[in-house]
């Protein structure tokens, strides 16, 4: 790079494009082009995302939540007199007395992000990008390759954790032809950004990884199956495609070794099921995207009924760096079984939600206090999701357990793609299983009936049960439904889908009978458990609630102490959270 | 005479401005592997709903039946039939946007614009909707109103942060 110093602007919030054209305009004003390069990178920078941010290098000063007006200040004071703005730096939240944040961070396939412009292939290639490529290919057999694949311990990023190697074997001994390899952007569990960030910020990792797994498994034709959800990522992916064909890193002969590989993009169309990957495959033929059975695996019969190999793009993303530094320097991180870093998405009750990425094996606890910097408002923890619908809570007396594949599957949860969704106190677990539950029923594709039909029954319990219908016996019927659904359906989405409430049920058993047999919620959630009321002592009139109230249920003079009508009022708590004296309480 | 009367009426319905689309789109894709998906996606990109006479003219064009049209369009939840409004409000619902108020937010949003949820303001401005996750969790709770992304939303900020979008 010839330039003094790079800003990268990064921001999912409306408003960016005036920031960015206000460093440029500033920029250009100091007569800084020569020196100072501005890129847009529409990729999170991490924990705790803030507003529209940029990162100024070389010295990698994080600013937060700027206006066009701050990006004029930061580029006169930082850029032109060498003063970074301490005023608009980003400040770590205080976390005392654990040590400070971020440390336990290992960023691998992370590494680029937020660092390079995804825009710009020369900006990877910096990066040693493509080298491992290069390497495979002028240097390497497929056998050598799934060799040292096999020395990394890389297991399938995508929840399942099967190991990539033998995937990939599989689909190599696999004698019909063609084959096709696919790759798995259709994150769609809630609270799981990691794939979208990779996507966004660092796409052409993951097409290197595509290319190194196709010259193995003996691929020509590969597709991206990315979610619709996902504009920026897909427009991302768009650009790095035509680059890499331009460089002659897709396509004909690549770097003269006779091995020809190109890349299609699909776009999913907002069906969790094709996260699926039998699923997905029906979705790129063009189909209702329905699980089928297994066997035939993929390996033998994917795609159009061809040898298809498919894994998650964090899978991919590991891949070139395995390759460029070798299996041992990658296993050299991790657990006895699971090797290497993992992205994890952490959302939810903490101080710092955002993306990191950690070696496996660090304990939850490690995760929750020490990255996430702790539960918001310092308030209690109570449990933590993994595994997105599929997954688990785990209670507090497992924080010390940890974070690998086998470890969560014990406790009944499961590593899936790696959100971390961390609840409080105030958050009701029963509420919580029905907020899973209503998911799966909905995403259920209808094939197998115990899921199809089962998940709906079970809804309709839970349901019953947050309003203040529950009937002894409820629990048990729960269980039931849920073996049941489990042992008989085809898919890991109704295999896995009874997971959130049987594992609620287990270590929060308490809060389900207290919603059966004394009708109330133990965290004051549930609608129709609770009653919302004022303080007449600290209630000051100043009418606000009664503005806010959605229903018109709060009456009260300006000034004089203010009253909510249980009948009409619908427990939205919007009242107490707009009360400027905290004169609204919950019973 | 009840089958010339159906002819007629989807002849009737396909807009000739949307034909123009729909051939184009077609055109391009009608011989790639798998093409049902990505013309009813393409078509959605661009007009914004796939219309029962719309289906009709992609079913005849693909030589597929149109039951196997009506089939992908009702299994995968982004594909409208009808139209919407000119802007697209969607709640997230996701894990994290619900642990953090995105229930508060429904009632709230349908209290400013006094429509259900899936409905449409009568001034055709805005469509209401819930979404699963759009992968902004950090920010949470988020509401998407078209492609921007607007994030940690307080009830009482809702009205003024429509305002812009007309």
């Amino acid at each position: 790079m010839a330039y003094r110093a790079n800003i990268l602007i990064s921001s999912e919030a409306p408003g960016a494009d005036a920031v960015q054209a206000a460093f440029l305009s500033k920029v250009q004003d100091l007569q800084l082009e020569d020196e100072v390069q501005v890129l847009a990178t529409t990729a999170l920078m991490g924990a705790a995302t803030q507003g529209i941010e940029a990162l100024v290098y070389p010295e990698g000063t994080r600013y937060v939540n700027l206006t066009p007006a701050d990006a004029a200040t930061i580029v006169e004071e930082h850029l032109y007199k060498g003063r970074p703005v301490q005023r608009l730096a980003y400040v770590e939240p205080k976390v005392t007395p654990l040590p400070p944040p971020n440390t336990k961070e290992v960023r691998v396939v992370l590494g680029n992000v937020g660092k390079i412009n995804p825009f710009d292939i020369e900006d990877y290639i910096a990066e040693d990008g493509y080298m491992a490529l290069a390497k495979v290919l002028t240097e390497m057999t497929p056998d050598q390759v799934v060799e040292e694949m096999k020395k990394s311990g890389l297991r399938g990023r995508g929840g399942a954790g099967f190991p990539a190697y033998m995937k990939w074997t599989l689909a190599r001994n696999s004698p019909n032809k063609p084959k096709f390899l696919i790759c798995n952007g259709d994150e769609g569990d809630p609270g799981a950004f990691m794939n979208r960030s990779v996507l966004e910020g660092d796409p052409h990792s993951v097409i290197e990884g595509m290319a190194i797994a196709a010259y193995v498994v003996g691929a020509e034709q590969g597709y991206f199956y990315v979610r619709a959800e996902y504009p920026i990522a897909i427009r991302t992916l768009r650009v790095a495609i035509e680059q890499a064909r331009e460089y002659g890193f897709l396509g004909q002969n690549i770097f003269g070794s006779g091995f020809n590989f190109d890349l299609e993009i699909r776009m999913g169309a907002g069906a969790f099921v094709c996260g699926e990957e039998t699923a997905l495959m029906r979705s790129i033929e063009g189909k209702r995207g329905m699980p089928s059975t297994r066997p035939p695996f993929p390996a033998a019969s994917g795609l159009w009924g061809k040898p298809s190999n498919i894994n998650n793009v964090e899978t991919y993303a590991n891949t070139a760096k395995i390759l460029l530094k070798g299996g041992e320097w990658f296993s050299s991180v991790g657990t006895e079984k699971s090797k290497g870093t993992k992205t994890f998405a952490i959302a939810g009750k903490v101080k710092r939600t955002g993306l990191i990425e950690v070696p496996l094996g660090l304990t939850l606890r490690e995760v929750v206090y020490d990255v996430g910097g702790g539960i918001l408002n310092d308030k209690k923890f109570k449990a933590v999701q993994t595994g997105g619908p599929m997954g688990g809570c785990i209670p507090e007396q497992f924080l010390d357990m940890p974070v690998d594949y086998e470890s969560l599957a014990s406790v009944g949860s499961i590593m899936g793609s790696g959100g971390f969704v961390i609840m409080d106190e105030d958050t009701c677990m029963v509420d919580i299983a029905r907020f899973f539950m209503d998911f799966v029923q909905d995403e259920s594709c209808g094939k197998c009936v115990p899921c199809r039909v089962g998940t709906r029954r079970m809804l309709e319990i839970l349901n019953d049960i947050c309003e203040g219908r529950g009937q002894p016996g409820d629990i048990e019927r729960l269980e039931e439904l849920g073996k049941s659904i489990m042992r008989g359906s085809l898919c890991g989405l109704g295999q896995g889908a009874p997971n959130p409430v049987l594992s609620t049920i287990k270590y929060f058993r308490h809060e389900y009978e207290a919603h059966i047999y004394e009708k109330k919620c133990p965290a004051k959630v549930c609608r129709a458990l609770i009653e919302y009321k004022v303080n007449p002592e600290t209630c000051i009139g100043c009418t606000r609630c009664a503005r806010n109230c959605p229903v018109n249920a709060i009456s009260g003079k300006p000034k004089e102490a203010h009253y909510i009508d249980p009948s009409i009022c619908i427990r939205c708590g919007i009242c107490s959270q707009v009360c400027p004296v905290n004169a609204i309480s919950v019973e | 005479m009840s089958v010339a009367i159906n002819e007629v009426s989807t002849e009737v319905a396909l807009a000739p401005e949307h034909q123009v689309v729909l051939d184009e789109i077609l055109n391009a894709n009608k011989d790639r592997p798998g093409a049902t998906m990505l013309v009813l996606t393409l078509v959605q990109e661009r007009l914004g709903f796939v219309s029962p006479a719309m289906q009709t003219y992609i079913a005849k064009t693909l030589n597929v039946p149109l039951s196997h049209i009506y089939g992908v369009l009702t299994f995968y939840s982004s594909f409208r039939m009808s139209p919407i409004g000119r802007h697209k409000i969607s709640i997230c619902l996701g894990t994290a946007c619900y642990v953090r108020g995105g229930p508060t937010l429904i009632d709230k949003f349908q209290q400013v614009l006094n429509v259900k949820m899936g409905e449409t303001t009568p001034d055709n401005r805005f469509t209401l909707e819930i979404c699963r996750c759009v992968g902004a969790c950090s920010q949470a709770p988020v509401v998407m109103v078209d492609d921007d992304i607007i994030g940690q939303v307080k009830p009482q900020d809702v009205a003024k942060s429509l305002r812009k979008y007309e």
